[in-house]
């Protein structure tokens, strides 16, 4: 019990609840997007992937950080604008076209990964971002530790849930977006382009959960290795549900999550030898999947969520 | 410009489809292999005398053949009826670690006439219970399992690793996560010597064959296909869609299972977490070049064994990456989708 206690009050661990947070926060912000304009984007897993390798490299080559961030959701834009091409307009299946992009994305990285960068014996590295401090709140006793030595790219995130929340329930694109996702017919009666709303928000969505891969070269570790998104990708379509389609439930579950993962990590050290370590591993996984059963139901579904539009058919 | 639906969709057009579609990957993958500054019809060249350039890889692109029909064939059956099990992976290691389990534990010493058909049948089992979660979570809580199947791949590959870490770790092993081996008496017998070539191949094509008459000539082929087709209009007609469900379920989950198992007794002997090189996942990509046809999943296995088989040999003598084959795999899904489109409908100008 006093371990546990211990756990709680060190600044670490919430230091650490922020940091696993960050490319969730992204990516189910971005899957967000896609399914309030009415389209389930599974290519995340691959996106996240792809920006994370791609981000990388750029700044390998050379490139400052922010540049690498930049060239991630350029990258996951492309992806989306795929994905887009395929379930707008040709309206094949959301599910098995998002798989397809993470399959193609995800082993097109490994590719380009194991071609341009020569095979070492440790992995290269790049110079990561470094957390900052904010003048005044980073010196308040555990507080400042804990929230407030962040890298920019949480900063970014957290503020990102918010903005994202103001334009899609205060702005008239968000209502665009919303009625796309209900009712296309509906915003095609209003003056409203289905087609073009929901280009938009799978290539912006995209751009984002890319940026959340990118996050994990670029600073929560500073290399980038085969298989190291580990499923966050279909966490956050979980995510997406638990929060009910809603970017600020989004940030909280997110947040919630990370705090399950940062806990099970340092209780792990302490139950080491009693408890085989796997088993705090699959903790994250059961975790989303249990979210899903107590949510799916209570959750309001966009209504033409997986709904192809096609003009003048029903 | 505006897509119409076409009236009738032409037969040779159908055929024709997983052909254009692969052709299309393999130009398309050609870009990358000539970005990679390597000569692009020499790379292929060389992945085909990779896969069947001797009698060894011949038989090896066979053997890793089998792994990938039964996966096509969970996937092809379940997407038939619109269940979206993209958790053959998890499936098949969990029906892996059961035949090294029970082999090891339960069935030791006993011939090979018992021990073969009860470990692939228990292998099987296990397969079909993980994926009967989340469909119980689907039809209880209206859970998609999409999700829920993919995380499910996660756990169960943790929990094998935990198994292989702890109560079936193999002492001998010198210290390596590794299964107990399963009994000689349980490894399937070879077709040929001096390959790996295992009766798996039969097994494989027999369901397939078996898949395809239960589809084309059954009531509950019909059913499972007017679930997929229309789910509504299906129990209006009468159709026991949870049942209906459920059985495509065990039968997906089964042969996932069934795959993992043959993989150990066939190949391996034993299960790490290394077991598997995808094959859950690209069972999904053969299902889709197929057309979701059992009998067409044997040959879009047999391409997909070639890839990769094929990429590794390639490697070993050219310098692109062996990730060139799974490029080429999911651009072929990607492909075969659009070719699938133009199939159903036309450009109207």
């Amino acid at each position: 019990m006093t371990e546990i206690i211990d756990i709680l009050s060190s600044a670490g661990l919430w230091a650490a609840v922020l940091r696993i947070a960050t490319p969730l926060i992204f990516g189910t912000l971005g899957a967000l997007l896609c399914e309030r304009a009415g389209v389930l984007n599974l290519g995340i897993e691959g996106i996240m992937t792809f920006g994370a390798m791609i981000g990388w490299l750029a700044v390998f080559n050379g490139a400052d950080l922010w540049t690498g961030i930049l060239v991630a959701a350029i990258s996951g834009g492309v992806f989306g604008l795929l994905h887009a091409l395929f379930t707008v307009t040709l309206g094949l299946s959301q599910h098995v076209s998002g798989l397809g992009v993470t399959l193609f994305a995800s082993s097109f990285s490994y590719y380009i990964f194991r071609l341009l960068v020569p095979v070492a014996g440790t992995p290269p590295t790049v110079e990561a971002f470094q957390p900052i401090d904010i003048p005044g709140l980073s010196d308040i006793p555990f507080i400042g530790p804990a929230f407030f030595t962040q890298t920019p790219p949480t900063y970014l995130a957290i503020v990102l849930a918010f903005v994202l929340a103001y334009i899609v329930f205060k702005t008239p694109l968000g209502l665009a977006i919303r009625m796309t996702g209900e009712n296309p017919h509906a915003a095609e009666a209003q003056g409203i382009n289905p087609i073009v709303i929901r280009y938009g928000c799978v290539i912006v969505g995209s751009g984002l959960m890319a940026i959340g891969g990118a996050f994990l070269t670029l600073s929560a570790f500073n290399s980038f290795f085969p298989t190291m998104v580990q499923g966050r990708g279909w966490i956050c379509i979980a995510l997406v549900v638990f929060a009910s389609w809603r970017p600020s439930h989004a940030l909280l579950g997110a947040l919630l999550f990370a705090f399950f993962d940062g806990f099970q990590f340092r209780l792990q050290t302490v139950l080491s030898g009693v408890v085989p370590y796997q088993v705090f591993l699959m903790i994250p996984y059961i975790l989303s999947i249990t979210a899903l059963a107590v949510m799916a139901r209570r959750a309001r579904v966009p209504q033409a969520l997986m709904q192809p539009f096609r003009r003048g058919e029903r | 410009m505006r897509f119409e639906r076409r009236e009738n969709q032409p037969l040779l057009l159908i055929f024709a489809t997983p052909l254009i579609a692969v052709i299309a990957a393999l130009a398309l993958s050609g870009v990358l292999i000539a970005l990679a500054g390597a000569p692009v019809f020499e790379a292929y060249w060389n992945i085909v005398k990779g896969a069947f350039g001797s009698r060894l890889s011949t038989t090896e692109t066979l053997t890793r053949a089998i792994p990938l029909m039964l996966t096509g064939l969970a996937a092809a059956i379940a997407f038939r009826a619109k269940l979206w099990n993209i958790g053959a992976e998890g499936q098949l290691y969990i029906g892996a670690i059961t035949v090294s389990a029970v082999s090891s534990q339960v069935l030791a010493g006993t011939p090979s006439f018992i021990q073969i058909p009860v470990l692939l049948i228990c292998g099987a089992i296990a397969g079909m219970i993980l994926l009967l979660i989340p469909l119980w979570l689907r039809l209880r809580f209206s859970v998609d399992e999409v999700v829920t199947t993919l995380l499910l791949n996660f756990v169960a590959i943790l929990f094998v690793s935990m198994l292989i870490d702890t109560v079936l770790k193999d002492p001998l092993a010198f210290g390596w996560p590794q299964s107990l081996p399963v009994e000689d008496d349980a490894m399937l017998p070879r077709i040929l010597t001096r390959s790996r070539l295992h009766i798996g191949l039969f097994i494989a094509i027999a369901l397939a064959i078996i898949i395809y008459l239960i589809q084309t000539r059954t009531v509950f082929g019909l059913q499972s296909r007017a679930a997929g087709l229309n789910p509504e209009a299906a129990v209006f007609a009468g159709v026991p869609l949870g049942r209906t469900l459920v059985l495509v379920a065990m039968i997906s989950g089964g042969f996932a299972g069934l795959a993992g198992a043959v993989e150990v007794m066939g190949v391996q002997g034993y299960v790490t977490t290394e077991l598997s090189p995808g094959f859950g996942y690209s069972g999904i990509v053969v299902a889709m070049l197929a057309n979701l046809n059992p009998i067409g999943v044997i040959l879009a296995a047999l391409f997909i064994a070639t890839m990769f088989v094929g990429a590794d040999g390639m490697s070993r003598v050219m310098e692109i990456p062996t990730y060139i084959a799974d490029v080429t795999v999911a651009l072929s899904l990607l492909s075969m989708l659009v070719a699938i489109f133009f199939t159903q409908y036309r450009i109207r100008r």
